[in-house]
């Protein structure tokens, strides 16, 4: 095992500042909406009040009556042609299931009109001027009751599914499917222990501080110039191009600086609807979500609820993992079929001495408000329910459930066969969870302790793995320039979107290319002049981007050394110079990367809770995490990752809940009532690496931004256990579920 | 309506609606590092100094301010540079969109709290929502921050 700083690299591994640091902390103007033009049609959007409902007529007159509005579309304006709003490739498993604007309402929050004018107060007025007549429908609204419910979701002739994923919209299933190996069913039946158990998550919102938001004009040549704040630029021109069937060519994708995403802008949640407005009047338009509609119309997670049943023999030794996950979709399907996967494909192949298992999921459509990709994608549900449920199974063999990791945890070398049958290259989770354990603190605080003043404390660990990238198809590529003076340029098609991918891919440029990062100037993203990425997402940006990048280098370095053969002697601020006369040796390259692995990021977590048992109140004490991300090409980068991924799970655990009223309403449509952590409610975070080296990724590096959310849920749902007894399958685990709990226990 | 106002030490005259935001009142006179967040007073993406108190711009009129000072980062460059870089040194900047409301509510907390401590910072800072940081970063920046101020303010004495 290759152990970390054995390598000796002057910029990747060192903790440089971002290069956008200093424009973001002083407040320059950078963001979506303080750089387009101010003069511009605003566009807001009319919300279905219906979980169902059919549009009998609508009458938007006297909305057009309002001064300075310049145009209300209902359905009847729109192409009729079903698209997805979701950031994949072509063919995205995403069904096409969408219109811009449809007779059918499927959500409460379902867009219904879509008006634009001068100004805001022109807009609002409108808004309330159009008059709709709805037919109620029956919704559907409990996703247990979703598959072969007599109420169709989309019952439509012309909803497509692309690629073949189980996907039946007459059964209200956007994808369903099987996979196995062994024979779960008589392992199990021989186990000395099994448990058997249902874990339920919910839809929890990203969140993100900057709103959705786009704007868009055409340009002189007549297109369509898109300035949105997406993780998937590429993907949003090809999404615009299908709903507003027009041809791609038509259309141009920029990124400015997004105020964050974490999946929630690998869905084109904004882009239609001004886009539209500019295709249909010919003016610039644009639109900023307000964070009601960021939490009543958006893309969140899905919720699943996920069944495990996991048996060990009478070392512990885990035998079998059985998994069947439910996901809900709600109204469309976005990133439906892809999420699931990762409920099994993630959290089954951890425990590498199982002879046998078994993933099996529906995903089905309800009349909620459509999921999309959220930070761990379907893994985060994923372990939740086999973290625990092997935190379950260790407390039914009275085994410590750090000894029962470590006798049964994957190890490098180890081929995975629920996860592609992929060969572990790289893996240091072994070193991961012996030092939370020491962080933690763990031989002295394992289970509990009184307080002695009506609190007590618990502890509780989980580990997790995710990918790096989507393997044999996500796409990353990267252009470098050698300029006049010596500088290089360097073009990417991935999206910085807080995360400091520009800074971390220049990094690596510039240890390719033996220069220090200020030779290295950045930019990103614009369809029209990057080289193409499929986006940033999957965890993929460090790895595939990032090969990209070392590729793309290696190939200028030749270059630079056969223009050097030609003209010898010569300085790199003198090629530079020289080269921009009579040469024809192209000092600029463009490279293109894809992995046929996905090498796994590995981690361990561990929580330490105090609980008031007269209150219910939990307190987050102390969360240690190690991760094993490979090299970490920019340490502070990958701690803020850790840190502030640790927290969004944080969130999930204990906060963020979602609650429908029963008539499909989500309660929660603010941050007054979707409570995401505060810098209060967090407690300690300790976080530290311990370093695989991966052969195929640059410098050795895996992915780090979505596997850091996968632990607090299970390792605090135990901590609680271990504090109260009381062991809950559901998120978040609320101070009135434990005070409830601790009363029926009394 | 007209109102007279001073922002980062400019005199302003403006015709408003009596309806007008602080927040939308203040971008729209080009100070753009005010953030608009969440409609609801709860992210302090939109802080901003009124006479010298940071203010949710957010829930201010901006027929409140009439005869009034108003800063903005636009207005602290150094300042927000000066604790920036402790900020940009973590990594801690990230997405960047909440780092205007809360570098105002910082240089407003110095200002209030002598020397304080991890507890009070956290409570005095708690209105400043960041999905990005998970605010551990922030809290390492902030202390580095207050470390260099007191060594400067020491250096400074020692010197006199």
């Amino acid at each position: 095992m290759q152990q970390k700083n054995q390598h000796d690299y002057s910029v990747v591994n060192h903790s440089v500042r971002k290069k956008d640091a200093m424009a973001l902390v002083t407040g320059q103007p950078v963001f979506m909406d303080d750089v387009v033009q101010n003069h511009c049609l605003t566009v807001k959007l009319l919300h279905s009040p219906h979980a169902h409902a059919r549009i009998r007529s609508i009458d938007t007159s006297r909305a057009l009556q309002v001064a300075g509005i310049e145009c209300v579309l209902t359905y009847k304006d729109v192409p009729q042609k079903r698209f997805t709003l979701a950031g994949q490739t072509y063919p995205e498993p995403s069904p096409y299931d969408r219109l811009i604007l449809d007779k059918e309402l499927r959500f409460v929050g379902d867009v219904v009109a879509i008006v634009a004018g001068e100004t805001k107060k022109a807009v609002d007025q409108a808004m309330k001027r159009i008059k709709v007549d709805y037919e109620i429908l029956d919704p559907v609204l409990d996703f247990r009751t979703a598959k072969d419910n007599p109420v169709i979701v989309h019952p439509e002739e012309n909803w497509i599914s692309l690629c073949p994923v189980g996907a039946d919209n007459k059964r209200n299933l956007c994808a369903s499917g099987m996979e196995a190996e062994g024979d779960v069913d008589s392992i199990l039946d021989s186990c000395d222990y099994v448990v058997e158990r249902t874990y339920h998550t919910k839809a929890c919102q990203q969140a993100m501080m900057e709103t959705f938001r786009t704007y868009t004009k055409l340009d002189p040549y007549g297109r369509l110039i898109v300035t949105s704040s997406t993780q998937i630029p590429f993907h949003v021109r090809r999404i615009l191009a299908n709903a507003l069937d027009i041809k791609k060519s038509r259309i141009r994708v920029c990124k400015p600086r997004i105020g964050g995403g974490f999946g929630a802008k690998q869905t084109a949640v904004s882009e239609i609807y001004p886009a539209i407005v500019t295709m249909k009047t010919g003016k610039a338009a644009k639109i900023i979500f307000s964070r009601y509609e960021s939490q009543i119309a958006s893309s969140p997670r899905h919720e699943m609820e996920v069944k495990v049943k996991i048996g060990a023999d009478r070392t512990g030794i885990i035998q079998a993992i059985d998994v069947y996950s439910l996901s809900n979709t709600g109204a469309f399907g976005e990133h439906g079929p892809t999420t699931v996967g990762l409920s099994g494909h993630k959290s089954i192949p951890l425990y590498g001495k199982a002879k046998a298992f078994r993933f099996a999921y529906d995903v089905v459509y309800t009349n909620q408000m459509s999921a999309g990709a959220y930070r761990g994608y379907g893994a985060t549900q994923g372990f939740f329910a086999v973290e625990s449920a092997v935190n379950e199974l260790a407390d039914n063999m009275h085994m410590d459930p750090f000894v029962l990791r470590r006798i049964n945890m994957v190890q490098e070398g180890q081929i995975m066969p629920a996860y592609y049958g992929e060969k572990n290259t790289s893996c240091a989770l072994d070193r991961c969870l012996d030092r939370v354990k020491e962080m933690i603190g763990w031989d002295e605080k394992y289970p509990s302790k009184d307080m002695g003043n009506g609190k007590v404390r618990g502890v509780g660990l989980a580990i997790a793995m995710q990918g790096s990238g989507i393997s044999n198809v996500d796409v990353g590529s990267a252009t470098v320039k050698l300029n006049d003076d010596g500088f290089y340029t360097l073009s990417i098609g991935a999206s910085d979107m807080g995360t400091g991918c520009d800074t971390i891919l220049s990094q690596i440029a510039a240890e390719e290319l033996g220069c220090s990062l200020d030779d290295v100037t950045v930019f990103g993203v614009d369809t029209d002049a990057s080289p193409y990425d499929s986006g940033s997402y999957a965890s993929s940006t460090t790895y595939i981007t990032g090969q990209a990048v070392v590729k793309a280098c290696r190939e200028l370095k030749k270059r630079i050394a056969e223009y050097s053969k030609k003209y010898p002697g010569l300085s790199l601020k003198e090629i530079g110079n020289q080269s921009m006369a009579g040469n024809d040796i192209s000092l600029e390259v463009t490279s293109m990367h894809t992995s046929p692995v996905s090498p796994p990021p590995f981690m361990a977590g561990a929580a330490e809770v105090e609980v008031d048992k007269e209150t219910g109140q939990v307190e987050l004490i102390d969360y240690a995490a190690v991760v094993d991300c490979g090299t970490t090409v920019n340490p502070n980068l990958a701690r803020v990752q850790v840190e502030g991924g640790l927290v969004q799970g944080i969130g999930m655990a204990l906060y963020e809940n979602i609650q429908y009223t029963d008539k499909g309403k989500l309660r929660n449509n603010s941050f007054m009532q979707y409570k995401i952590p505060t810098r209060q409610d967090i407690g300690d975070i300790h976080v530290e690496f311990e370093s695989s080296y991966e052969n195929s990724g640059p410098y050795g590096a895996k992915s780090i931004g979505e596997i850091v959310i996968n632990t607090p849920g299970p390792a605090i749902a135990d901590a609680v256990y271990h504090a109260t007894g009381l062991r809950f399958r559901e998120l978040p685990i609320t101070p009135e579920m434990i005070a409830m709990g601790l009363d029926e226990e009394e | 309506m007209l109102i007279k106002m001073w922002l980062n030490g400019k005199a302003v005259r403006a015709h408003i609606k009596s309806d007008t935001l602080l927040l939308d009142f203040v971008r729209e006179q080009g100070c753009k590092s005010v953030k608009y967040g969440c409609d609801t007073a709860n992210c302090g993406l939109c802080t901003v100094m009124l006479e010298g108190e940071p203010v949710l711009s957010c829930s201010t009129l901006a027929a409140r301010v009439e005869g009034k000072h108003v800063v903005t980062l636009e207005g602290l460059q150094d300042e927000a540079r000066e604790f920036g870089e402790f900020l940009a040194d973590q990594g801690a900047d990230q997405c960047g969109y909440c780092n205007p409301g809360f570098i105002m509510n910082i240089l407003a907390m110095m200002k209030e709290l002598d020397d304080p401590t991890d507890d009070e910072i956290k409570e005095y800072l708690a209105g400043n929502l960041c999905r990005c940081s998970g605010f551990v970063g922030q809290m390492r920046s902030i202390r580095n921050y207050i470390k260099s101020k007191k060594e400067g303010r020491h250096a400074a004495e020692e010197s006199a």
